[in-house]
């Protein structure tokens, strides 16, 4: 009853079948023109550029748009966050050096959001690092005991796998609205509580259990992902380790220990670095569903950044980009930190 | 590779279906809008009827959502010169240095003035008279009460002794009922600086100081009702769903229509959608704001239509605007959506709404009379060009102080703090 | 290494011993699946259970899971169905009534056989009679509000489009930062994944002074390409790429092969698990996205459905069961896109394995 996934597909049978197959041969006909006519306009640059250079050419479309649609706006707001004024063209606005940084460092204590003079940048920075460190462990946690259930001698593997990964294809907008209609004061989760002889409880409304929600939704939204990259590292080590170790008797603790962990480190890696990036960008589904409360609770960085530039009847462009500054570069120093770690761990 | 053929193929396909079309030379205007209810469809058919008229002209409606549309995308496109021809917006003062003087493309523009009067200069940066658009609904902030429940509680309803109720009366009146029928919330007032400005004035708040910059550390009105209003969240009286776990605007509509709640402050837009949602399943009521020192005073307000100024067609926007403005066009407007009449004709002579829902007919004639009896700050504000900053800081900092964050006098601090930075950012830069 | 294909057919921690007894494991790993069924779909089952409810059933406490609506009755006398109700009157006895009307908390009913007698009830003596109907107007009114197709097709045009370009422009990155050695790669790649970090919304201002600059504002190419060159993408494929040994490469060379060719005929296809991962993820992003459509299209014939969707959500309310009908309906596309790519993924993986 066990099914095998990736085994070959069976042959084509019936019209449709033979209809579809049909298909995807001229499909892969049109690919293959389309690619072969691009390599006659590609040969000469290929000449020309030689071996040491043809990198550039393969980068350069990439780069291009990147360098268009985001590098240049960042440079951009780079320099708006030495401006102030409300008029959105950068000639037009008013230089005022770093105003706009002072104004967010103008605190008496900086643990302290409520002495300083922008509170909310604060809140959201000291919530952002918050759910950051708990998401992202409760992300990884939850995925690799998914993964490694999935990768199980289990019946409908396929099925499994598609339903932990469905929420993923969901909207931040969707999930937020899934979830405000479970969880609001007459939502499903109340009423199956009282069905059950227990007290409604507010969950977005009290402080904790808020909190507690925006990270189990954003786990519940992305581990799909996560689990998927998991798998397919599992997948990929060689059965033959296992086979050796059971004939020297290891146990299942053990193989897990010292053959299972050390193989999948890569890619723990790559889990680990795209569900940090996604948890510190943490916005729309939180702002949707709990619009940053009660309060300031889930008050995230991001959303700061957002109100304060763009949202706000009069938007501070110049203080959203000293804060998006900031945001950015310590992003930076993260991505520097866990590149080089990366590294040793690639040569070690 | 054969997958990726298949997308290309397609691709290909979306192209073609994609492909322009064909080019018209009638005049197109763009019009921006959002809606609450059923004011897209009717705008729509009357703008039908215009354009039977008019072949020349073609009106199309871009319909956004309130919050990220109007709110959030708009200025911005303003800002940059891409706006529309027409928008229908709220926050009317301050927008106005991007809207359309029609005056001079008007053929009668003493008919805007007497119709639209005093909300015309909502739409006026200080020290112009420009005419730039016409109103799509009037607004008045005002309770509902559910009097079913106050029957079934044998409670009287206390507007129905005395037409000088307080604040503090109904919400023991309120308490009352929801106590005797086991209703989770006795009050609910929509998350809005807006909705809360009408009772903080009638407590006494002024909002301004002299010289007309708006002033709320030191308003002791306003720190009155702050702290009725934290107090009533803090003792249950209010439910802190609706402002403690939101951003932005947040209403108790649902609640209420559920009869979850006793006494919703809220306002005149609600009863078109009352009379959809509720019908007559309970008595739901209008009744008189309630008084304070400051006098018993909602907030008036609306959406409007106005002229963009960036458009390259105002001879054919005006035209679409007076025929938007004019008496019947309004008239049926108003009939259809329930709104009240931002027309001071129609507001004079009454209307006939189209409805036979008692309830309705009850609610819009309570609202009639809350519209005559506004206070003279409550036309202040609502006519202050950055009224917005005011209400949204308010909103946003007692929400703080609601959940604990801020004490009541911080918060107050703060929302005087945010109006002044703002208003520098603004007059500064 | 393109790892050797491994069946599936061990237990949690490990692959197979050949035993087949009941580890503690194993029944923890069913529990666990039992409940991530439950959790993971539950949610959007209750929503697509709620998208067929009336706005009336909508706000009900407790909430149904089936839509229900309440029935009613054609009375003689009365040009509009009466809704009904079964009664408790005073005798204890239980009667279907039609109610005329409702005064304060007294019910003005009748017997729909008998519609002259007015009977008069409490209102707490009542309880509607429901049955099981969809509420199909969730979805057949805003259908007729809103041009649907337009928003559809420009929907899909993004969509489309947008991943087709992100796997054809990300791969060759790919390719180049993890198969060449030139001057100034390691910076690029360092540049693409630091800026890997930075979500659109902190910047969406200078982006959007671009588009209007380069004419792309109400066009669909100023949603379309910004977003193409995805960091994420890139990184996800030269990871992948890194994993293909250069020895298929070099040999291919010594036959003739051009560098084009190599990177469509072998790299390619050895990508196609991460090209999947990747295409799903495209899919799914530019179908989701809404800010920045809306704020780079005002022009209802431009808009995307997420869009357009939102035009549900007015000033001073929602129209929860529009919305949550549009939502469903949003979510089929997707759906079945995921289902079909989803085969390719597994087959992918197992057949390579992915690093």
């Amino acid at each position: 009853m066990t099914t095998i996934d990736g085994n070959l597909q069976n042959e084509p049978q019936g019209l449709l079948a033979r209809l579809s197959a049909a298909l995807e041969t001229g499909l892969a006909a049109l690919f293959a023109g389309f690619m072969n006519a691009l390599e006659i306009l590609v040969r000469p640059v290929e000449r020309r550029l030689g071996m040491e250079r043809i990198g550039y050419f393969f980068v350069l479309p990439n780069l291009l748009i990147f360098g268009i649609f985001v590098l240049f706006p960042m440079l951009l707001n780079f320099y708006i966050s030495f401006t102030s004024g409300t008029e959105i063209y950068p000639q037009d606005r008013s230089f005022v050096g770093v105003a706009n940084y002072e104004f967010l460092f103008d605190c008496e204590n900086v643990f302290e959001p409520n002495s300083c003079n922008e509170d909310l940048f604060w809140r959201g920075v000291f919530n952002t690092v918050f759910f950051v460190v708990v998401q992202v462990s409760g992300m990884v946690l939850v995925s690799l005991l998914t993964a490694l259930v999935l990768n199980g001698k289990i019946p409908a593997r396929g099925f499994f796998r598609s339903v932990f990964f469905y929420p993923v294809l969901l909207s931040p907008v969707v999930v937020a609205l899934i979830w405000k209609w479970i969880l609001q004061r007459d939502g499903v989760l109340n009423s199956l509580l009282i069905a059950l002889g227990g007290e409604r409880v507010q969950f977005l409304v009290n402080a904790d259990w808020a909190t507690l929600w925006v990270i189990v939704i954003s786990i519940w939204a992305l581990m799909g992902f996560y689990t998927l990259i998991l798998l397919a590292g599992l997948q990929a080590i060689p059965a033959e380790l296992y086979e050796a170790g059971q004939i020297d008797g290891t146990g299942r603790w053990q193989s897990f220990r010292f053959i299972t962990m050390p193989l999948l480190m890569p890619t723990m890696f790559v889990v680990l670095v795209l569900s940090l990036i996604r948890a510190v960008q943490v916005f729309d589904q939180v702002y949707a569903l709990t619009g940053g409360g009660p309060g300031t609770t889930t008050h995230f960085i991001v959303q700061y950044i957002f109100t304060v530039g763009f949202a706000n009847v009069i938007p501070r462009y110049g203080l959203a980009a000293a804060a998006s500054v900031l945001l950015g570069a310590t992003l930076l120093v993260l991505t520097l930190m866990q590149l080089r770690a990366a590294r040793s761990n690639e040569s070690g | 590779m054969r997958h990726f053929a298949m997308v290309a193929l397609l691709a290909t396909l979306v192209l073609v279906l994609a492909l322009p079309g064909v080019a018209q030379d009638v005049v197109e205007l763009r019009m921006t809008w959002y809606t609450d209810g059923n004011e897209d469809e009717v705008m729509r058919d009357l703008l039908d009827r215009f354009e039977m008229e008019h072949s020349d002209i073609r009106v199309v409606m871009d319909n956004v959502s309130y919050q990220e549309g109007i709110l959030g995308a708009l200025p911005v496109q303003l800002a940059a010169g891409e706006g529309p021809d027409m928008a229908r917006v709220t926050n009317l003062g301050g927008l106005a240095e991007y809207y359309l003087d029609l005056t001079p493309y008007l053929d009668d523009p003493d008919y805007w003035v007497e119709s639209f009067g005093v909300g015309l200069g909502w739409l006026q940066l200080p020290g112009d008279s420009n005419i730039s658009g016409l109103p799509t609904q009037l607004t008045v902030t005002g309770p509902f009460i559910n009097r079913t429940l106050f029957e079934q509680a044998g409670v009287a309803v206390p507007s129905d002794s005395s037409d000088q109720v307080t604040w503090e009366e109904w919400a023991a009146a309120a308490n009352e009922v929801a106590e005797i029928l086991d209703i989770p919330f006795p009050m609910a007032m929509d998350r809005s600086g807006h909705r809360f400005a009408g009772p903080a004035i009638s407590m006494g708040a002024q909002y301004f100081d002299d010289e007309g910059h708006p002033l709320i550390a030191g308003d002791e009105g306003f720190r009155a009702m702050a702290e009725l209003f934290v107090n009533w969240h803090l003792d249950g009286t209010m439910p802190l769903e609706i402002w403690a776990a939101n951003t932005g605007y947040a209403g108790a509509n649902e609640e209420f229509g559920n009869s979850q709640v006793v006494f919703y402050m809220s306002g005149s837009w609600q009863i078109g959608q009352f009379s959809d949602q509720i019908g007559d399943a309970f008595d739901w009521a209008a009744v008189p704001n309630p008084c304070g020192p400051g006098g018993c005073t909602g907030l008036p307000g609306g959406a409007w239509v106005v002229a963009i100024g960036d458009t390259e067609h105002p001879e054919e926007v005006a035209r679409v605007m007076e025929y938007l403005a004019s008496e019947e066009i309004q008239e049926e407007f108003y009939a259809r959506t329930l709104f009240i009449p931002g027309h001071q004709g129609l507001l004079s002579k009454g209307m006939e709404f189209e409805t036979d829902l008692g309830q309705a007919l009850g609610a819009l004639d309570a609202f009639f009379a809350s519209a005559n009896a506004l206070e003279q700050t409550a036309y202040d504000i609502q006519g202050y060009a950055f009224n917005f900053i005011v209400f949204n800081a308010s909103r946003d900092r007692l929400t703080q102080a609601i959940v604990g964050e801020l004490t009541l006098d911080e918060a107050i601090e703060r929302i005087q703090e945010d109006v002044d930075e703002q208003l520098a950012e603004r007059m500064g830069g | 290494m393109s790892a050797e294909t491994v069946q599936a057919s061990g237990n949690i921690f490990t692959r197979t011993r050949g035993r087949s007894s009941l580890h503690p494991t194993d029944l923890l790993s069913y529990l666990w699946l039992l409940f991530g069924t439950v959790v993971m779909f539950g949610p959007v089952i209750w929503v697509l259970m709620s998208s067929f409810k009336t706005q009336a059933a909508l706000i009900e406490f407790p909430p149904q899971f089936l839509p229900y609506q309440q029935d009613s009755v054609q009375v003689k006398g009365h040009d509009e169905p009466l809704p009904l109700y079964n009664v408790t009157l005073e005798d204890g006895s239980v009667r279907q009534l039609a109610q005329v009307r409702r005064v304060g908390i007294e019910a003005q009913m009748v017997d729909p056989v008998s519609p002259e007698e007015i009977v008069r009830v409490n209102i707490r003596q009542r309880e509607p009679v429901r049955s099981l109907r969809l509420a199909l107007e969730n979805y057949i009114d805003p259908l007729g509000r809103f041009n649907f197709l337009t928003y559809l097709r420009n929907s899909v045009t993004v969509t489309v489009m947008a991943t087709l370009i992100t796997l054809l422009i990300n791969s060759m990155a790919g390719f180049a930062l993890s198969k060449y050695e030139f001057r100034g790669r390691d910076g690029i790649f360092v540049l693409f994944i630091a800026t890997l970090m930075i979500p659109i919304s902190v910047i969406l201002v200078p982006v959007f002074l671009v588009i209007t600059s380069l004419n792309l504002y109400n066009n669909l190419w100023g949603v379309i390409i910004p977003g193409a060159a995805t960091p994420t993408g890139v990184f996800l494929l030269r990871q992948y790429m890194l994993t293909i040994p250069d020895e298929l490469l070099d040999s291919a060379r010594i036959d003739g092969a051009s560098e084009w060719r190599l990177y469509w005929q072998i790299v390619l296809p050895l990508a196609r698990p991460a090209l999947a991962v990747l295409a799903i993820f495209s899919v799914m992003w530019r179908w989701n996205d809404f800010l920045w459509p809306l704020i780079v299209l005002s022009r209802s014939d431009v808009f995307t459905l997420q869009v357009g969707l939102h035009s549900f959500a007015g000033e001073l309310k929602i129209q929860w069961h529009y919305v949550l009908a549009m939502t469903v309906l949003t979510l089929l596309p997707i759906t079945v896109v995921f289902a079909f790519l989803q085969r390719f993924i597994t087959t992918g993986i197992a057949t390579t394995g992915m690093k």
